[in-house]
């Protein structure tokens, strides 16, 4: 939103982080690679133009959606939780993995159905649309836990690999959606800073084609 | 919800103090002004309309429609914009009125509660309308006048971003002919500016591939002039070239008007189709993440009112135009006029000769109460202005006073 030009890029920290932050090397743009550990949480890289935001990932739509930040990464998951007003330019292709509903492997109609999730609006809308009314409860971490001690009979939740729900004796039941990180971008930034964003996207999508 | 505390009003709705409000005024006069000097006149209408008439036909969704009960059950909405009440009288207190009719207007308008902050609740607006005239000419009148009015509010840099809901239609009608939920999806993609959900969609379709490129590549349609050109290449449908050769003559006046530097194109800017039928335009300044003003051409919402006509038209966000417009030096000339209670009268006499000056006068009885602070604010006042129990003044007149008790 600066009118100097540079680009501000609303990074979410952690598991996306390290890829995303690959993605753009390949790009070829020159993000050095101890940024990845550092503890600051605004990172000028004047060589691009750019200036690198590093917020919690649940809160890249909101900087962008304000436009505090003009672009930001963020994963699918969040976006459909969050709801904002921003463009989704990219799919990134990369932080693969899938929204899910997961129960034990017992698992029957129960008359009060409960699920609990990190993604209650994402949850409520899909059940909504199965017909199916059930009460959300909203947890902030280690989810599979809800039907293991009964305060659930059903999660939604993000799977990776499948690892932990093998561990923890749950089964995937259904698949909401696929989730990967997208490229985001400001309603104003994309139209005032239109040629950086295109570039940029331009060469995100070379490194993107390259992968595969 | 706990019972709220003393000091809070509800989500989204806001005070303004008195610096912005002098601000927001200045804005405010210098807009309808303006707008004044482009043959606009001003019109006002209720806060409050019937939901059946002004809350159907509004563009604005019904989940955000500010929505009340009257005493005999009648649903009122508090107006989500000032575009269809004046559709409204157009059709009705004006109906005899000879098109074309040039409107402006400066108001607030309501949405309903959103969960989250940060969402106004209640906001102004300052627009015009232009029914009854369906020429390009009227469109870019709009834009025209929707960038001086930028100017004269102050707005140091913004441009102005325009497209047509024309070329969408009939470029999807070609590519996707008769498949009418197809087209809804992708419009409601770009609707909703997802453009990997568009891309997503589209691959799915398993087009033709050339097809499927000109989809994709509608993405990439933004920039001056030459975009027209790349458009008119791109679809042979009826009604994408009549999209875009309006646009095209919008173009060549705004051009005549000498502001096309203001302005890009972009095809992919589609406001609502149900409320839209041609040209659309949004604005956006720097230094601020939402657009500052939107408009573009409703050419079926008259009908609703009774009297189907073309109309164009826009709105700016004066609320938002308020955070990104420079503070103005404040140039009131305030004075304090200090008298004796025995020079009431002359004293009250010489504070109208003041305010007939255009001199902002507040007047103040002389006591042992306040001698102290009085002789401070004459001392300052000897250099130039000073703040009396903290409002500051410009100058001070004494009528009757011993200055020498007061000092």
């Amino acid at each position: 939103m600066t009118d100097n030009g540079v680009l501000k890029v609303a990074m979410p920290k952690g598991r996306i982080y390290k890829q995303a932050s690959k993605l753009f090397r390949q790009a070829g743009l020159p993000i050095p690679e101890d940024f990845d550990d550092s503890r600051r949480l605004i990172i000028p890289v004047p060589e691009a133009n750019m200036e690198f935001i590093m917020a919690k990932p649940v809160d890249v739509p909101t900087y962008v959606e304000y436009g505090v930040a003009d672009i930001g990464i963020v994963g699918k998951d969040v976006l459909m939780e969050e709801n904002k007003d921003v463009y989704e330019l990219l799919d990134l292709g990369i932080a693969k993995c899938r929204m899910s509903v997961i129960g034990l492997p017992d698992w029957k109609p129960a008359i009060h159905p409960r699920v609990a999730t990190k993604y209650p609006s994402v949850a409520s809308q899909y059940f909504r649309e199965q017909g199916q009314q059930v009460e959300v409860i909203k947890l902030n971490g280690s989810i599979e836990l809800a039907p293991l001690i009964g305060l659930a009979d059903r999660i939604v939740d993000m799977v990776e690999t499948g690892q932990t729900l093998k561990e923890n004796g749950l089964v995937e039941m259904e698949t909401l959606f696929q989730v990967t990180s997208r490229l985001i971008a400001n309603r104003v930034s994309y139209r005032l800073k239109n040629i950086a964003i295109q570039e940029l996207c331009d060469r995100l999508g070379v490194a993107i084609s390259a992968r595969v | 919800m706990t019972k709220p505390k003393v000091f809070e009003k509800p989500t989204g709705v806001k005070d303004y103090l008195p610096h912005a409000v002098t601000k927001l005024r200045r804005i405010e006069r210098s807009v309808l002004e303006c707008m004044r000097l482009w043959g606009y006149e001003q019109i006002m209408t209720p806060t409050i309309e019937y939901y059946d008439t002004v809350g159907a036909a509004s563009a604005t969704s019904d989940r955000k429609l500010f929505k009340l009960l009257n005493q005999r059950g009648t649903t009122i909405v508090l107006r989500p914009d000032m575009t269809t009440p004046i559709a409204r009288v157009v059709g009705s207190l004006l109906k005899d009125e000879p098109f074309p009719i040039r409107l402006s207007y400066h108001g607030n308008v309501f949405r309903a509660f959103e969960e989250e902050g940060g969402r106004e609740a209640e906001f102004y607006q300052t627009g015009v309308e232009l029914v009854g005239d369906s020429s390009p000419e009227a469109d870019a009148e709009v834009i025209a006048l929707a960038i001086a009015s930028l100017k004269a509010a102050g707005v140091p840099s913004f441009k102005i971003a325009m497209g047509h809901v024309g070329f969408l239609n009939g470029l999807f009608e070609e590519t996707l002919p008769g498949l009418t939920s197809e087209q809804e999806a992708l419009k409601a993609c770009l609707l909703q500016r997802d453009h990997v959900g568009y891309r997503d969609f589209i691959r799915k379709l398993s087009l033709d591939a050339n097809w499927q490129r000109e989809l994709e590549g509608i993405l990439r349609l933004r920039g001056g002039e030459e975009v027209c050109a790349q458009a008119l290449e791109l679809s042979a449908n009826a009604g994408a070239q009549a999209a875009i050769k309006h646009l095209c003559a919008v173009w060549d006046v705004l051009a005549a008007y000498g502001i096309q530097e203001h302005v890009l194109i972009d095809l992919t800017m589609i406001g609502d189709f149900s409320y839209y039928t041609g040209m659309t335009f949004e604005g956006y300044a720097s230094h601020l993440g939402f657009p500052v003003c939107s408009g573009g051409r409703y050419d079926n919402l008259l009908a609703q009112f009774g009297r189907p006509a073309h109309a164009t038209g826009f709105a700016l966000k004066t609320t938002r135009i308020l955070e990104v417009v420079e503070e103005v030096a404040d140039e009131r000339d305030r004075v304090l006029v200090v008298y004796d209670p025995s020079q009431r009268r002359s004293a009250l006499a010489d504070a109208d000769r003041r305010r007939a000056l255009g001199q902002a006068v507040v007047t103040e009885v002389f006591s042992s109460d306040n001698a102290q602070e009085l002789a401070a604010a004459r001392l300052s006042a000897l250099t130039g202005s000073f703040t009396y129990r903290g409002t500051l003044y410009h100058a001070l007149a004494e009528i009757g006073t011993d200055k020498g008790e007061l000092a």
